[in-house]
């Protein structure tokens, strides 16, 4: 029995003409978080639906758990949890009765369920709000709830579904620091998001474009194979700059950041620092210099078009 | 199979929600209150007072006796007095009135002759002699107020001439059962109760679940365990006892304000309107896995609505529609529900005499829950 949990092999889905998701091989580890990195409609919540069972793929084969969906959905749904993107218990509940419903949806017997329920208080910092309307509590405070009530059942196997859009950077970081207690518990996590902090935590990440795996890694392994060298241009008149190197050959994208412009040159060439400064001899005013990759470089240059 | 647990979850999730959601509540018991009230007194299918103007061009004291006499039949109320038939034309054109009597100059002549009177002339002979005494002119479009107005065509007039009433035998003898003194209430009440049910149960159930998948709960309950049954059940539950409580509240005050009999067995009466009600929420389950969001739900609704009301036999006989439409009017729950509240409420009908139209019901129900169940998928596609 090999460690891997989730894996697919030619994963296929079309809505009518259109491809969402197109022959993705996946293969996820047990005690990863594994993340998909993507912009909105890039197929990250259609392979989700596949994984959980909620789509049925157009081709291609999934196995979970080392069961094959979609048949095996119904019994698979005690061993997996569900976060969905928008908050999804009832916001006209309490906390305690979100809490207590879910315990009863999953079956957990009444004693065993009133002890779980105080731990999830406790873990998920929710002991204040137990008799708040979950409607009237703030975005990052009903994130806690919804992950509360998804890991009630302790599943072994947690999609979430860009799971810190609407929370604030603080709740964020608390956040991601209850899953890598999860995953210290032994859960394996699958997330989508569109953010590079978020997707930098990841152990392992999959860079997703119309349905396509672009790329597929660690952050840090994916950084240090970027196939681009990064240097920073610093100095006045930036936008006009920019403009000037759009367009050039092997550069390969621009982007200003603060009073900085982020420009990515391709791998093949040796002298990237001298090339650039080449093109911008009418700007004598600029500094350069060559930075590391970070996520957000990878994610560039790996969508940027079909030649990558 | 079915896990109660589950089940019970689901209902009191429901109730709880139920119980913030003061609105719904409030018209819980609004409705039936309200409507019962406003139909109880309203609807009136014997007709009285219809606004009528009168042309006397006798100007005579028969002429006058005449009017009177037809003002006495409560049919009537006279409520302008004109003095051509043109005037009276306009004012039904106008909607002034809905009829106009119009009495001739030489009423005294026919009402000598008229056979009703009966003072034993010779046969008529020519056309003179079997003229009517005076002529009603009528706005026909409400064929309730024509009736009404028609039948007064064979008014006795035997009180003109200071005869003694009652001369003649009836054809026929009739005695009316169950509601002898013909209070349009007594049919109306019962029939109410399939009206507001037909109303509150299916668009509860369909607005309910329809809700769900609006508010993106649905993506969280596929993702559980939770089977379509379990959720379904548990749905339905909370609003089976909101509808017996609809049901106390329009028989319990009919009876009361209204003095409508409850003639059948309460035993009896459970049976048939929870049999009526469990019918009514599969239907709006069924609706609830067609209907994308809260609007259709209530477009489908009022779909199921309007022939409740008027092809059930609550405002419009039955026996009256042509076969196709009763065909059609038999389909609805409602249809055959007013038949057996009415059975049950005021002829005493048992169970037994019921059985047909409860067996249907049961067949209904059991229909649109599968249905329901199977059409309610735990896939997106």
């Amino acid at each position: 029995m090999s460690d891997v949990v989730v894996s697919t092999q030619g994963l296929t889905r079309r809505f009518g003409e259109n491809i969402a998701v197109d022959n993705l091989d996946l293969e996820i580890r047990m005690g990863q978080i594994y993340g998909f990195l993507g912009p909105n409609g890039c197929g990250k919540t259609t392979t989700m639906r596949m994984l959980t069972g909620l789509l049925t793929p157009s081709s291609g084969s999934i196995s979970v758990l080392g069961q094959s969906m979609p048949e095996a959905a119904e019994p698979l749904k005690n061993e997996i949890g569900y976060m969905t993107q928008i908050f999804s218990y009832y916001r006209d509940l309490t906390v305690m009765e979100n809490l207590r419903f879910a315990a009863e949806i999953y079956g957990i017997p009444p004693k065993a369920a009133a002890t779980r329920i105080d731990e999830l208080l406790q873990t998920y910092d929710l002991t204040t709000n137990v008799n708040q309307l979950s409607g009237s509590m703030s975005g990052g405070q009903r994130q806690k709830l919804a992950l509360a009530a998804t890991v009630m059942h302790r599943p072994k196997l947690l999609f979430l579904d860009e799971p810190t859009s609407a929370v604030d950077p603080e709740t964020r970081r608390t956040f991601w620091e209850q899953l890598f207690d999860l995953v210290d518990q032994g859960a394996t996590m699958i997330v989508s998001t569109h953010f590079m902090d978020e997707a930098e935590r990841c152990h392992r990440l999959a860079i997703l474009q119309h349905g396509v795996k672009k790329a597929d890694g660690s952050p840090r392994q994916l950084m240090d194979d970027l196939q681009a060298d990064v240097i920073e241009v610093e100095g006045p008149d930036l936008r006009t700059v920019k403009h000037e190197l759009d367009g050039k050959p092997k550069i390969l994208s621009t982007a200003q950041v603060g009073s900085r412009l982020r420009v990515l040159v391709d791998k093949s060439e040796s002298q990237p620092v001298d090339m650039v400064r080449h093109q911008l001899d009418a700007f004598p005013d600029l500094s350069l210099t060559p930075q590391r990759p970070n996520l957000e470089d990878v994610f560039v240059s790996a969508t940027r078009g079909p030649e990558t | 199979m079915i896990s109660p647990r589950r089940v019970a979850a689901v209902l009191k999730k429901e109730l709880l929600q139920l119980r913030r959601d003061k609105m719904t509540f409030a018209m819980v018991i609004m409705i039936p209150l309200i409507q019962l009230l406003l139909f109880g007194y309203a609807i009136n299918t014997n007709l009285r007072h219809v606004p009528v103007a009168l042309v006397d061009q006798s100007r005579t004291e028969l002429s006058r006796t005449l009017g009177q006499l037809v003002q006495a039949t409560q049919v009537v109320t006279v409520v302008e007095e004109l003095t051509t038939p043109q005037e009276a034309e306009r004012a039904i054109t106008e909607s002034r009135v809905r009829a106009a009597l119009i009495i001739p100059p030489d009423v005294a002549d026919r009402l000598a002759r008229s056979p009703s009177v009966g003072l034993g002339l010779p046969d008529a002979t020519n056309q003179t002699s079997s003229r009517p005494v005076a002529h009603w002119i009528v706005d026909g479009s409400d064929t309730m107020v024509a009736s009404a107005i028609k039948s007064l065509r064979t008014m006795p007039l035997t009180e003109l001439l200071k005869l003694p009433p009652n001369r003649q035998v009836p054809t026929f003898e009739v005695t009316l059962y169950f509601n002898p003194e013909q209070r349009s209430a007594v049919n109306i009440v019962p029939g109410l109760v399939g009206v507001i049910l037909t109303m509150t149960m299916i668009l509860f159930t369909s607005a309910a679940i329809v809700r769900e998948r609006e508010r993106g709960n649905m993506e969280m309950l596929i993702n559980t365990p939770i089977k379509s049954i379990e959720l379904m059940v548990g749905k339905i539950i909370p609003y089976i006892f909101l509808g017996l409580i609809q049901v106390a509240i329009i028989l319990g005050l009919g009876h009361v304000l209204f003095d409508v009999p409850i003639n059948g067995g309460l035993g009896t009466l459970l049976v048939v309107t929870l049999l009526f009600i469990i019918a009514s929420l599969s239907l709006g389950l069924v609706i609830s896995t067609l209907a994308q969001n809260q609007l259709q739900s209530m477009q489908m609704t009022i779909f199921i609505l309007l022939p409740s009301i008027l092809m059930s036999g609550f405002m419009f006989p039955f026996d009256g529609m042509p076969q196709p439409v009763q065909i059609i009017a038999q389909v609805l729950p409602a249809t055959h529900f007013m038949d057996m509240i009415r059975g049950v409420v005021l002829r005493d009908a048992s169970l037994y005499e019921l059985r047909w139209e409860i067996l249907w019901m049961i067949g209904f129900a059991a229909l649109g829950l599968l249905a329901a169940t199977l059409r309610f998928k735990k896939r997106l596609g």
